[in-house]
């Protein structure tokens, strides 16, 4: 059988005498985990990027085929590691459908979901934020960025009892309720964070150095991203109005205001490595705004009685009906999906595929790398905002 | 569009035996496309624009288990400007022998981002893509053998000398 050549052979089989390949990582501290880029190049122009991953495969796929779903929830957690509350949400919300439980879980259950989401949401952007800053050479942010993390990271200990995979959010419930306090100490935080943001801005947003390292470069246009299947601050920094959060407008979302920040090209063209940068910085303002209004209905009228227990509406056995189901939900990265296979019989899953964002997003890059300088590369690969546990799940 | 509408469109452009059989009984409906016809028919969903399906959510490969000597391809397509979304799937029969994959055509002509969720389904199950550019592994390296997420998958005893079980 004659095999055909793949895009991979032609490419590095093809060198011209000027060319070069040089491998960027796997253990290339801008690569953001464990990607290896092949690049070919000449001289300092990268003239194609060939991104190789798995050295972080953990055969998520496979091991969902036996176990079941409650026992899935902390493998997800491992996924997007950084915003590991959001792929826990995601995921039990796709479980509570399948099972036609969505519609009975207590408001305050709700409210507390979205809480913590948008609080990793925050988290899981400060890093983006700070080691971008990193990439591009400024040491402060991260500095600055990690500092604050630190205080979501502690709450989020005290409210799971995990610092980063908290396997908190659990089908039809919560692990526990809020621990008491919590919200006051919410308020604080987010009364002590907001002057934090504005300086962060002061600091990186408007830095000369940063805008010239990043305005202009990597331009994704909207039709390349949408073709790409790229989302959230990738697909809104190409300048289009489109979150889950309000198209799907699932769990506590649609009771609450925000606005979808996107790139408008103010420093350069639209869709460059700014603008997402921008997308992400706004994010978390609006992400702000959410937990102060989530803080406003815990703290009034969903207010903790002692008759509330978070675990009240968890069912016993879950066993969904026989049916597949794809889940979407707005991930810090984008929309993370979930495709579930239920036979209707048993407690474990036929098949759960993952639709990562970072998957798709990091898709991308060879095409729009293509030309640019070596250096340009760390900062359009950092403005992707990759998270290696989730492309290689 | 509703999903009745979108059956209408498909079946008068394509023939009434595009649509080879329906799956309603949960809660997203899915359309079982021929497979022959799954580029053209995703063409046309992407290029019509009362469907306008301009994003591909996620390709996915699945097993149907030993017994049934079935694969397939499900499809999760979503509409950007109309907000909504439909599911394709196509079923390709093969009877696991190990000369041969089950064969499928590519839609990454279609949508540039399948080109990895099909590399995916081809490391992971083993699904030959008619047609893709760039067809290797991709999470796994390159020399692994055996297609891990087949249910008649049996993991190997040892990876270049190393024992792993």
């Amino acid at each position: 059988m004659q095999v055909k050549k793949t895009r991979y052979d032609q490419l590095t089989e093809n060198l011209q005498p000027e060319e070069m390949i040089i491998n960027m990582g796997p253990q290339h501290p801008s690569t953001h985990g464990v990607l290896r880029l092949e690049l070919i190049t000449d001289g300092e122009i990268v003239k194609e990027v060939i991104p190789h991953m798995g050295y972080l495969h953990r055969c998520f796929e496979k091991h969902c085929e036996s176990l079941t779903y409650q026992q899935i929830i902390p493998f997800v957690d491992r996924m997007d590691y950084l915003a590991s509350m959001n792929n826990d949400h995601a995921f039990v919300m796709g479980v509570e459908r399948m099972m036609g439980i969505d519609k009975d879980i207590p408001k305050r259950v709700e409210y507390i979901r979205v809480l913590v989401c948008e609080l990793n949401r925050i988290a899981s952007h400060l890093i983006a934020i700070g080691t971008y800053g990193i990439d591009i050479g400024a040491f402060t942010p991260f500095l600055w960025c990690f500092r604050d993390r630190e205080h979501i990271m502690n709450m989020l200990e005290w409210a799971s009892g995990s610092r980063m995979l908290y396997n908190y959010i659990w089908v039809g419930g919560l692990f526990y309720d809020l621990p008491v306090g919590f919200e006051e100490r919410c308020r604080e935080f987010v009364s002590y964070f907001k002057p934090k943001l504005t300086e962060l801005n002061q600091l990186l947003t408007d830095n000369q150095i940063f805008i010239s390292r990043t305005a202009g470069v990597g331009i994704l246009p909207l039709d390349v991203a949408i073709n790409y299947g790229c989302s959230g601050p990738m697909l809104r920094g190409s300048g289009l109005k489109w979150d889950l959060r309000r198209t799907d407008e699932y769990s506590a979302y649609p009771e609450l205001e925000f606005d979808i920040p996107v790139g408008k090209g103010e420093m350069g063209k639209s869709g460059d490595c700014w603008d997402r940068y921008k997308v992400r910085a706004d994010e978390v303002s609006e992400s702000i705004r959410i937990i102060e209004q989530c803080l406003d209905r815990l703290q009034k009228e969903l207010k903790r009685g002692p008759e509330f227990d978070p675990r009240a509406k968890l069912p016993k056995k879950i066993i969904p009906k026989e049916q597949d189901f794809y889940i979407r939900a707005e991930n810090p990265r984008g929309e993370l999906g979930y495709y579930f296979i239920s036979d209707g019989k048993s407690e474990i899953p036929k098949r759960v595929k993952a639709r990562a964002p970072s998957f798709n997003n990091l898709s991308v890059l060879p095409e729009i790398t293509r030309g640019v300088l070596i250096a340009d590369l760390v900062a359009i690969l950092g403005s992707v905002d990759i998270v290696l546990g989730e492309v290689d799940r | 569009m509703s999903f009745d509408e979108i059956k209408r469109l498909l079946s008068e452009k394509f023939g009434s035996d595009v649509i080879m059989d329906i799956q309603s009984g949960g809660l997203q409906p899915a359309l079982i496309i021929k497979p022959e016809l799954i580029v053209p028919v995703c063409e046309e969903l992407r290029d019509n624009k009362n469907t306008w399906f301009d994003f591909l959510s996620c390709l996915t490969g699945v097993d149907h288990g030993v017994e049934n000597n079935k694969f397939s391809v499900v499809y999760h397509l979503a509409s950007i400007p109309h907000k909504h979304q439909l599911v394709l799937k196509v079923i390709i029969d093969h009877d696991r022998n190990t000369s041969t994959l089950p064969t499928c055509n590519t839609v990454s002509g279609v949508w540039k981002t399948a080109e990895w969720h099909e590399r995916e389904a081809f490391d992971l199950l083993g699904i030959q893509f008619e047609g893709h550019p760039d067809l290797r592994r991709i999470l796994l390296p390159d020399d692994w053998e055996g297609y891990p997420l087949r249910k008649d998958y049996i993991a190997a005893e040892e990876y270049k000398g190393i024992k792993i079980k």
